[in-house]
């Protein structure tokens, strides 16, 4: 939910609340008023009532209502000392309205001559539920009136003042640590933007450095590593020229030999990893995608032979893309290699060339790898001794530099897709 | 034949320096920039082994030096930075070769006889080992004079084995030389075998007087019969 649409639902929820509580606040002490009014003007009439049956006494025989507002009858004594004023709401009927109508009726007594009269006084009442129901009226066009103003002064306002704030947000959603630009941010007059901006520029800043750093230190370290491995190696074949070595010591020499070939393998890859995400590799020109798999596929039939693997190319149109000829090279060399590398005796690799689109289906384990690490580094789906865990890697830093996709599925058998 | 070395690391040095000289080159070395471009100026050599990260300037340097004298000629590159930048600014200069560290020993001779071939003998020429006999240009082999058809990596095997007679060539050495560099993550070299094999059919068919001897878990070893 965005903060915008969240405010304003926290403010309609609120609203609605104190709303209703200050509406029946509001109702109650509306009604208290009225028959407080109402009342007052009974007692008067009461009093005018009387005054007037004192000079008149046919006032004394009028017992029902009927045009007036008032009705005497006289009752007896005992009744009248234990009588106390009331007031009560009833229904009259109205000529007016032809219906019964609420109204205000005081009861009273009151002694003329020694005898004892009972007098009700009628007024017009408010009717309740129509004064609730235009008080629920004028409330929900108040609430109305209120949540729209509100989604307005958000959408306008708040928008208005949160902008360097989506802005840092957008801002960091594009913000790659390997593309090493920093971000660029609003001015702003809020304290508290403006402190965020400085902390995530800060902060920002310090990820590119450690990243940079980190990645020059690696780089560093695996070109540092090739001299005492090319050392290393050249000594150890040195020794093995001896011919007077024991089987057991070749055996010894051979495996720190094929330990030292592999580190250098690794070490070899992860500097091109380095090459690739340095872009060293700026050249492009057209390549022929369909004679490039060829040939390299032709480069590995002895390993495919050598393991009973079937390897088929189809060609189902011309791919030529625009890329570094070494690039492209190394993208299908890696594929390739994979396929053949994780796969099992009797198996088969096949390729398939669209026009956009190189297909690459192997068999190899029976089940699904992990579709997510598949191509990260040195993540190995199967435990292997003499694979680096990069191939895969290097296949997609490439296709990232060309803004190519890659994807992985499984159907009884390993599916790698690129899309050009 | 002269070969100057000019190479900083001491175990690295040592290690060409030996091996070279298995070969009966005559070898020296220099340390350093000012060393390698004193060298320079006074001998005359028949390759040069010049590493670009010297101490005192670039390699690339004494390659421009090299080149202003006419004298770029049988020079190898040998760099532990594997960058491309390196590699076509030395070929440019006009440089022979390039060669990325790490490398096997067995692959430094192979290019260093290379260029050696190249500048020593215009033309045709064969390399003759008992009695085989090489062209490398035309890619031909003969045993007793009589020509032997090998397929391209039968004679790549061959060739590479020929080029180190007698030392050792591991087997991961072979496989990048023949097979190219992206066969290193091959599940084993194993593959190799096939082709040894018929070779080693085809030179005991034809009665060749040198044998292929496997090194147990190493490599391969071409040596007289």
């Amino acid at each position: 939910m965005k903060l915008l649409n969240y405010t304003s639902a926290y403010f309609a929820i609120i609203l609605l609340i104190v709303i209703t509580i200050w509406a029946g606040i509001f109702y109650y002490s509306l009604l208290d008023e009225i028959y407080d009014s109402i009342d007052d003007g009974l007692d008067n009439q009461k009093g005018l009532v009387i005054q007037k049956a004192a000079l008149d006494t046919t006032v004394l025989t009028k017992n029902s209502f009927e045009e007036s507002d008032y009705a005497i009858r006289e009752i007896m004594a005992a009744d009248a000392l234990n009588f106390q004023d009331t007031y009560t709401d009833t229904m009259m009927y109205m000529q007016n309205e032809k219906s019964d109508e609420p109204v205000r009726l005081l009861r009273t007594v009151f002694l003329q001559n020694g005898r004892y009269y009972q007098l009700q006084v009628a007024t017009s009442m408010v009717e309740e539920d129509d004064l609730i129901k235009q008080l629920f009226y004028s409330i929900l066009w108040l609430y109305t009136g209120l949540v729209i103003t509100i989604i307005l002064f958000n959408n306008f306002l708040l928008k208005k003042v949160w902008h360097p704030f989506y802005q840092l947000l957008k801002q960091l959603k594009k913000f790659r640590l390997d593309k090493s630009e920093p971000i660029s941010t609003v001015k702003t007059n809020v304290d508290e933007f403006r402190l965020l901006n400085e902390t995530i520029e800060k902060l920002l800043k310090r990820n590119i450095d450690a990243y940079t750093s980190q990645k020059s230190f690696i780089e560093n370290a695996s070109h540092e590593l090739q001299t005492p491995l090319a050392i290393s190696i050249n000594k150890l074949e040195a020794l093995a020229e001896n011919n007077q070595l024991p089987e057991s010591q070749l055996k010894l020499l051979a495996s720190a030999l094929d330990n030292l070939e592999r580190l250098t393998r690794l070490n070899k890859s992860l500097l091109l990893l380095f090459k690739i995400e340095n872009k060293q590799f700026a050249e492009e020109t057209p390549v022929h995608i369909n004679q490039l798999t060829q040939k390299i596929v032709s480069d590995f039939s002895d390993q495919a032979e050598f393991s009973d693997l079937q390897v088929t190319i189809t060609e189902k149109d011309n791919c030529i893309q625009n890329m570094n000829a070494d690039m492209a090279g190394m993208l299908i060399t890696n594929l390739i290699k994979n396929a053949i590398v994780h796969n099992k005796p009797g198996g088969f690799v096949n390729i398939t060339i669209h026009k956009n689109s190189i297909v690459v289906e192997n068999s190899g384990v029976d089940k699904p790898l992990d579709e997510e690490k598949i191509f990260s580094r040195f993540h190995s789906g199967v435990p292997s001794s003499t694979s680096t865990g990069l191939g895969l890697a290097i296949v997609k830093a490439i296709a990232g530099l060309y803004h190519f996709s890659t994807a992985y599925h499984f159907d009884q058998k390993h599916i790698i897709t690129i899309h050009f | 034949m002269k070969i100057l070395v000019i190479e900083d690391e001491p175990g690295m040095r040592d290690s060409m320096v030996q091996s070279l000289q298995q070969e009966q080159y005559i070898v020296e070395t220099a340390i350093d920039f000012y060393t390698a471009q004193e060298k320079l100026h006074v001998y005359e050599y028949d390759c040069i082994l010049l590493d670009i990260g010297l101490p005192g300037g670039s390699g690339l340097a004494l390659l421009e030096e090299l080149k202003m004298q006419n004298k770029t000629e049988g020079v190898i590159i040998v760099s532990a930075r594997d960058s491309l930048d390196d590699k076509v600014k030395g070929l440019n200069l006009g440089a022979d070769d390039y060669l990325a560290k790490p490398f096997h020993l067995a692959e430094l001779h192979a290019r260093v006889k290379s260029v050696l071939r190249r500048k020593k003998l215009e033309g045709h020429n064969y390399i003759i080992c008992n009695n085989l006999k090489i062209d490398a240009e035309q890619r031909m082999l003969w045993v007793n004079e009589e020509e032997v058809e090998l397929n391209r990596k039968e004679f790549d095997v061959l060739f590479y084995l020929v080029t180190n007679k007698n030392r050792l060539v591991n087997k991961s050495a072979l496989a990048e030389h023949v097979w190219g560099d992206h066969i290193d993550e091959a599940n084993s070299f194993d593959f190799i075998y096939s082709q040894i094999k018929n070779l080693r059919k085809k030179l005991k068919d034809t009665e060749a007087e040198a044998e292929i001897q496997a090194i147990y878990g190493i490599g391969y070893k071409l040596v007289n019969k």
